[in-house]
């Protein structure tokens, strides 16, 4: 299971990379669902279950869908990668680059002094549910209406 | 039972939050932007997932679960101002919007 973490980590890790460096839209897309399926496996390991179910139906499934029916309905094409290439070129990711090491770096340091083995204990959609329609059943109801209002100004934004 | 230290886990969402971070920062493209926001608001996740696994509680995902509600509604008004923007400039450049007054 442990070795199970470490690889689903190390693909995470790497397809971001790609994301990030890639200059072809729909090939970054494609790595973007290889990382949040490396991420739910992590989830997997470390005993959520539900989560990891709901990161490949809703994160992999329904918004990266959502971001490729886009893609498809502005048809960039070729002109786009090889604009974008130009981009990649230019030197303006030197400075944004070290300020993000900075920060890793930073986090990394506040990191190592927290030392703690957890043993993954499964978390099922049992306990979730209890606690979801009890205590915080306020934010299902706010999570709703933000639904809702996503879903009115998307139509409103998008509409000719 | 074998045992995942928490900081692996903790640092592993720092470093997708960090590449995340320098996505948002230099790639001009407006998509990509968008996808770069999806993988920091994931590592967030992610940490949520790792903290309430080190009490085995259940609160971490139901955090997890707002910040995917959260997630899926910006990228659909982000999606339609994207389309938006396209419609008006023709281009996806984030520049152009800087061009933009009042």
């Amino acid at each position: 299971m442990i070795i199970l973490f470490y690889i689903a980590a190390i693909v995470a890790v790497i397809s971001t990379l790609c994301v990030i460096l890639q200059s072809n839209i729909v090939h970054a897309l494609i790595y973007l669902i290889l990382s949040l399926l490396a991420v739910a496996v992590i989830f997997y390991v470390l005993g959520a279950p539900f989560a990891a179910m709901l990161e490949a139906i809703v994160y992999a499934g329904a918004i990266m869908v959502l971001f490729l029916f886009v893609i498809m309905m502005l048809n960039l094409g070729k002109i786009s990668t090889d604009q974008e290439r130009s981009w990649m070129k230019s030197s303006g990711w030197v400075a944004p680059g070290i300020m993000a090491a900075i920060l890793l770096a930073q986090l990394l340091n506040v990191l190592g002094d927290y030392e703690y083995d957890l043993v993954p204990v499964e978390v099922g959609v049992m306990e979730v549910s209890t606690l979801l329609f009890g205590p915080y059943v306020l934010a299902v109801e706010l999570a709703s209406i933000l639904l809702l209002a996503g879903l009115v100004s998307a139509y409103h934004l998008a509409k000719k | 039972m074998q045992t995942i230290p928490i900081e692996h886990g903790l640092i592993l969402a720092s470093i997708l939050f960090s590449l995340g971070l320098i996505g948002v920062l230099t790639r001009r493209n407006v998509i990509f932007v968008l996808m770069s926001l999806e993988v920091m608001l994931n590592a967030t996740g992610l940490a949520f997932i790792v903290a309430s696994s080190r009490w085995g509680h259940a609160e971490g995902q139901v955090m997890f679960l707002v910040i995917l509600t959260l997630a899926a509604a910006e990228v659909a008004i982000g999606l339609g101002l994207i389309i938006q923007m396209y419609r008006r400039h023709q281009t996806v450049d984030i520049s152009v919007l800087s061009e933009m007054k009042g």
